[in-house]
């Protein structure tokens, strides 16, 4: 039994933003994996909750604009992103990010809205929206605004987003996506049931070589307090070739990116993860766009 | 806090429960329906000892709301045996197969093997070894469990070989 | 002395089925009888017992680590809304008794006693972070939560006793616990064949020159049990005695211990154990049951559930001791081994739970294994109290850990000295007819099949060509094959009581009602008793209908579940009860049938025999008769307790193969095959079920699993299973488990143990085929990422 003290069902995004206004001390629940974990470990006291569980006509689903931009209601599920035909087709390395979080009945509860709205920097989907430089957007009292990824988050496990504000589309431009492969690794101490140790996204555009690298973005998730980019990796490795650029982008992440030490793992543990992560994700992501260059 | 009224249907037959708003679905599965197969091991969604089917989806019930399962189809082990006492093909795996030692994990990989049955496909076992990894297990080192899924998802939906044999039994 | 697998001897019970075939019921992959009771929900474990109507009991935890309680607040607290009571440890007119917590017989004499009583219900003395200085009741989980966090306790603090050099240190902290000035609950030192060797010292035998020596510093971790069931009991009053229904291994033991605590007559406690969500040791202590029981009494005996959360489970209640080992080894050029020493210091934590008990069992096993061509061996053992979580028994007692020890020594000196290691650790291994000196009774290698082990396992594994296929790999990727041996005693027999009871009851259709004290907690223990009944009274296996639930006001005594003891000594106690109600049942024939007076008579397949095999009369008829015969009723019924001081050795070998990733620091192990000689096999598909079970424990011992406390305040970092890594399905591969059946003449059934020692063996084996593959010697476990990286940057390989 959870310490809730109020608990209102939202009728619609509309209705959900007005009981959060009048309960300026609410949450919003989406999944329940991140909100409830935390009023179990008594994080907030006496909880008083807005379920946006139920709106899945506003909420739930992914649907492609007429300018191609990928829309994802923030209470569809990991796994039905996972398996989303859009997503397939489109950007199918968020899919593959959407099937590491938790076991396969998290990614059931578990939403891709929340993942951003929880502000984590291991969160498995947030590097990868990174890398796609994604578009939130936001409704509150005073209608709608859009937040770009690069502005959401506001130190360790927060966000920009007020509390009477709920997510309501995750929008990914089709210049964003298009003519990229890309590659997600989650680092982890075992194979599921995992929080990353570090995690990795390389999206990459080839040329018509398939060797030759013409932009490239390398987004991370733990090697700092907020999801983050390298663009000293991504400048080392734009116009080289991806068997030139793969001994070089690791050493160059290193110049952008500053993971601590933690009792989880050390600060030189994490460095020599994001070298041979950027590397093979790299390599990986590039393969997938036909080259041929390998990590080994 | 507030007591509702849930209604919803339970191992085939329509229920009404009052509930407190506080609690999860395992709760009021297990203490409010007598539903105990659903089990309590971690109340934080690592362990998977309390899956059961909702609408068909094998989930944690410690992390949803009793309020989410309004109007919905909540499947658990209680409802899976036939009329006659028969045992569904999945927990027959799971005895056949010495899935079972101490038991406290099976009740729920049982719904996840269920819910893998009912999909149609048939599973390598590396994907068997995926699809169940939402579950903890600390007494068999999973080696039968994963034997007896992959019996009971052959037996129903693999046409070939060994197999086709065992299809006809369950058909 | 022909000793390797002897012939069977002469069978009392069924000298016609001498050979094969002896056994009708034994040795047959019986299905478990609690398998679909487990597969439809019906099983019950002790939180589905739980009656509506009951008050919810929370433990007040210190939030420091060491020192004491000065005083409480409890007004907010109390003010709470549905708050029933709080009671600390600085209320008056507690128990005062110390009570021992470790799930051992008691012992009557003060003098013999080994298990340390340092414990009451509460104390304000504060010896561990989350240290019981009160219990809250409520009427719900979410009252008794908000209610703990208003609770205000003022302290004073000591220093925080991490390490075994602080607790030496008399100067930095006061004792842990009066009674204990030094923090050493025991040292003992073991030394054996020095003189016989012809040397003054140990040392001079592992220091002389003609030998090749080295040293060793090894270290094991606090790895959890993580049953996935809870850590709950619930009690209430009735009839005039406090019942309480726990998970435990020790149902029996749970009862003398609150009455202990409580300081009431046993007799006036009565526990009942349901299904059991799996225990791994830490149900082999007594945890919160006196607390449940005293609380429950205090409240007029109203229902009160003490359940404990995934995170107590993990922080308060039992843990592998971690441990340090000192060790040095001294060999020749013919693949010999010497002389080998091994000090082991063991942290128990804050009280002793089964303290020295563990460390010493363990070092015993790492003098036997490897005893072959050995000529003196010495163990150190020395158990001492810190500030840290409390550790107890997990399953196979402290062996893991001086196993870890023993094989990264053996594998070291097989690796520098390029020998083959299964060729090296098979000419050392333990022999046939090797008899431990320091044992107080006789231990005795009665039957080994330690060498067959190995090569099964080393064609199962296919060890020649993958050493030779990976043997000059480089690049970042690459494989490695490893093994490890492992010796196991079969129970406690010898050193402490072994002791079981059994009672055996005829129903009217000639079904036999079997009730133990042995328990079963998911290792497939009553399916084995119904085997073994079955066997020795001559009725097919379904009819034997076991109590699975042991209720101290019914069920005979037993010691429990731990040692792997039951099937071992349980089974010795089923021979001889069911010998005499077998006798009983065959006396009530020749009432029936006078004809057979003086003739022999048997019993098989539910049907009295004669001498030639012909049916005389069937169990159901003479049974339904006893019952009800005017003249001679009788419920036919035995009951018996037998105790036994013999004892012998499991043995077995795992082998493993492994990719390593050296940049990535990850280890994944593609196949393992394990091979036991636990003598003969009373279930085969059961034993497999064991063999599975434990290799995936090793294998979380090896690679992941380790408890974490914070140096600066004591407290758990990773106390719940998102952050403590158990293997999932995906860390675990495809398991291979055969056994080589011995015939052990000491079993019951010519069988040995089997229950813990699968989990010994996978994780040194898993080091050894790290090293194989890459030249790394790791010496810590569990081999985490963290330490594989620092080991390959070391090396050179990073």
């Amino acid at each position: 039994m959870y310490d809730i003290v109020y608990y209102h069902e939202a009728e619609s995004v509309q209705d959900a933003v007005r009981a959060l206004t009048e309960h300026p001390e609410a949450r919003v629940i989406a999944g329940g994996t991140d909100v409830l974990v935390q009023i179990r470990e008594g994080r907030f006291g006496p909880c008083e909750l807005v379920s946006i569980h139920e709106l899945r006509d506003e909420l739930w689903g992914v649907t492609l604009d007429e300018d191609e931009t990928i829309c994802i209601g923030p209470i569809t599920w990991f796994h039905a992103v996972n398996t989303d035909p859009i997503c397939q087709e489109r950007i199918p390395v968020l899919c593959d990010a959407c099937d590491t979080p938790g076991g396969p009945q998290l990614r059931v509860s578990g939403t891709v809205g929340g993942n951003l709205c929880n502000g984590i920097t291991s969160a498995d989907t947030a590097s990868t929206f990174f890398a796609f430089g994604a578009e939130l957007v936001l409704e509150g009292p005073n209608g709608r605004r859009v937040v770009p990824i690069e502005k959401w988050y506001a130190g360790p496990g927060k966000t920009v987003r007020e509390q009477n504000e709920v997510l309501v589309q995750i929008r990914i431009p089709k210049s964003h996506y298009e003519g990229f492969t890309g590659e997600y690794i989650k680092y982890g101490k075992r194979r599921a049931l995992e929080i990353a140790t570090m995690g990795c996204c390389c999206l990459v555009k080839l040329a018509d070589d398939h060797e030759t690298i013409e932009d490239v973005r390398f987004a991370y998730g733990v090697a700092g307090p907020n999801p983050c980019r390298s663009e000293a990796a991504e400048n080392i490795a734009r116009g080289k070739t991806v068997a030139e650029a793969a001994p070089l982008v690791g050493e160059a992440a290193l110049e952008d990116l500053h993971p601590r030490d933690s009792w989880r793992a050390s600060k030189d543990f994490r460095e020599q993860l994001i070298k041979e992560m950027t590397k093979r994700a790299l390599v990986e992501a590039a393969a997938k766009g036909g080259s041929t260059a390998s990590w080994k | 806090m507030e007591m509702r009224i849930l209604s919803c249907t339970v191992n085939g037959k329509p229920v009404q429960v009052g509930y407190d708003v506080r609690e999860c679905l395992l709760d009021t599965l297990h203490d409010r329906l007598g539903l105990t197969s659903v089990k309590r091991g971690c109340e934080v969604g690592e362990c998977g000892a309390c899956t059961v089917l909702i609408d068909g989806v094998a989930t944690d019930t410690c992390l949803y709301l009793t309020a989410w399962a309004e109007g919905k189809t909540i499947e658990t082990v209680e409802g899976l045996q036939a009329p006659d006492g028969t045992l569904d093909v999945v927990q027959q795996a799971f005895v056949d197969e010495f899935a079972v030692q101490c038991g406290f994990c099976i009740p729920g990989l049982i719904m996840s093997a269920e819910e893998m049955v009912r999909s149609g496909k048939t599973f390598t076992r590396d994907e068997i070894r995926k699809c169940l990894s939402g579950h903890l297990c600390r007494c068999t080192g999973y080696q039968n469990i994963v034997n007896a899924v992959e019996k009971a998802t052959n037996l129903v939906n693999g046409m070939v070989g060994e197999e086709a044999s065992g299809t006809e039994e369950v058909a | 002395m022909a000793l390797i697998n002897p012939a069977p001897p002469a069978d009392s019970l069924a000298p016609e089925r001498a050979g094969a075939a002896r056994f009708t019921q034994v040795g047959k992959p019986v299905t478990r009888i609690d398998a679909v009771d487990k597969v439809t929900g019906r099983a019950k474990f002790t939180y589905d017992l739980l009656p509506t109507d009951h008050l919810v009991a929370k433990v007040v935890r210190s939030t420091i680590a060491s020192g004491r309680v000065l005083s409480f607040d409890l007004d907010e607290a109390l003010a709470e809304p549905g708050v029933v009571a709080i009671f600390t440890c600085l209320d008056e007119g507690l128990p005062t008794y110390q009570f021992a917590s470790p799930g051992h017989p008691w012992v009557v004499d003060p003098e013999e006693r080994g298990d340390i009583e340092d414990r009451t219900l509460m104390d304000s003395r504060v010896r561990q972070y989350g240290d019981t200085i009160g219990v809250l009741v409520a009427e719900d989980t979410v009252a008794a939560e908000r209610a703990l966090r208003k609770i205000k306790v003022e302290y004073e603090e000591y220093p925080v006793v991490f390490t075994y050099e602080q607790s030496q240190d008399p100067d930095y902290a006061p004792p842990i616990h009066e009674e204990c000035p030094n923090n050493v609950q025991a040292d003992w030192l073991t030394e054996v064949g020095v003189e016989e060797a012809g040397y003054s010292s140990m040392e001079e035998l592992l220091h002389d020159p003609q030998y090749h020596s080295g040293s060793y510093h090894m270290r094991t971790p606090r790895q959890q049990q993580a049953h996935i069931e809870l850590c709950l009991s619930f009690c209430y009053e009735e009839n005039g005695q406090i019942v309480c229904v726990t998970s435990t291994q020790i149902p029996h033991i749970v009862r003398r211990v609150i009455g202990q605590a409580l300081e009431i007559p046993w007799g006036d406690v009565r526990v009942i154990k349901p299904f059991v969500g799996g225990g791994f040791g830490n149900k082999q202590d007594v945890l919160y049951e006196p607390l449940n029981a005293w609380v429950c009494h205090k409240l007029g005996g109203r229902c009160v559930l003490l359940e404990l959360t995934r995170e107590e489970v993990f922080e308060q209640t039992r843990s592998r001791q971690p441990k340090d080992y000192y060790g040095e080894a001294c060999w020749d050029d013919d693949m010999n081994l010497v002389a080998r020493s091994c000090e082991g210091f063991s942290n128990s934590g804050g009280y002793a739970s089964h303290g020295q008990a563990i460390i010493a069992n363990g070092l015993g096993s790492f003098r036997f294994m490897y005893s072959g061509q050995e000529k003196a061996c010495r163990t150190r053992a020395l158990t001492f109290y810190s500030n840290q979580a409390t550790a107890g028994a997990m399953r196979a007692y402290g062996v893991p850990e001086a196993t870890w020890a023993a094989e990264c020594m053996v594998s070291d000196i097989a690796h520098d000295m390029g020998w083959d290691g299964a060729d090296f650790r098979a000419k050392n291994a333990i022999k046939l007819g090797y008899e431990d000196v320091t044992w107080p009774a006789p231990l005795i290698c009665q039957s080994n099949g330690i060498q067959e082990c190995i090569e099964r396992g080393r064609e199962l594994i296919g060890w020649d060509e993958k050493k030779r296929r990976y043997a000059n790999e480089t690049g970042p990727v690459r494989h490695g094959v490893g093994m490890s041996l492992l010796c196991y005693k079969c129970s406690v027999g010898g050193l402490e009581l072994e002791t079981a009871s059994a009672r055996m009851t005829l129903n009217q259709d000639g079904s036999v009602v079997l009730t133990l004290g042995a328990t079963e907690i998911g290792q497939g223990c009553d399916t084995v008793m119904c085997q073994m009944c079955a066997e020795v009274l001559g009725v097919p296996v379904e009819k034997v209908h076991i109590v699975s639930t042991q209720d101290t006001n019914i069920s005979p005594y037993g010691a429990g579940a731990y040692a792997s003891r039951q099937t071992y000594v349980t089974g010795m106690t089923i021979k001889q009860v069911g010998a005499e109600f077998k006798a009983k049942i065959l006396d009530y024939a020749r009432y029936l049938k006078p004809y057979y007076n003086g003739q022999d008579l048997d019993i098989a397949d539910s049907w009295v025999v004669d001498a030639a095999g012909r049916r005389v009369i069937s169990l159901e008829e003479l049974s339904t008769i006893a019952y009800y015969d005017r003249k001679r009723s009788d419920q036919i019924e035995a009951s018996g307790t037998t105790e036994e001081d013999v004892n012998s050795f499991c043995l077995g070998a795992c082998f493993v193969d492994v990719t390593v990733d050296i940049p990535m620091a990850t280890v994944t192990v593609n196949q393992i095959v394990q091979v036991h000689d636990s003598g003969q096999i009373i279930n085969p598909k059961t034993a497999e079920q064991q063999v599975h079970g434990g290799i995936a424990q090793s294998l979380g011992m090896g690679l992941y699993e380790e408890l974490i406390e914070d140096p600066a305040t004591g407290k758990t970092r990773n106390g719940n299973l998102l952050d403590y890594k158990i293997p999932t399905t995906m860390d675990v591969p495809d398991l291979t488990a055969e056994f080589v059946e011995t015939w052990d003449p000491t079993g019951p059934f010519g069988n040995k143990s089997l229950g813990e020692p699968p989990c010994i063996p996978c994780a040194p084996a898993i080091r050894d085929a790290v090293l194989d593959a890459t030249g790394v010697k790791f010496y810590e476990a569990p081999m985490t990422q963290q330490r594989l990286f620092e080991g390959f940057k070391a090396a050179g390989l990073l």
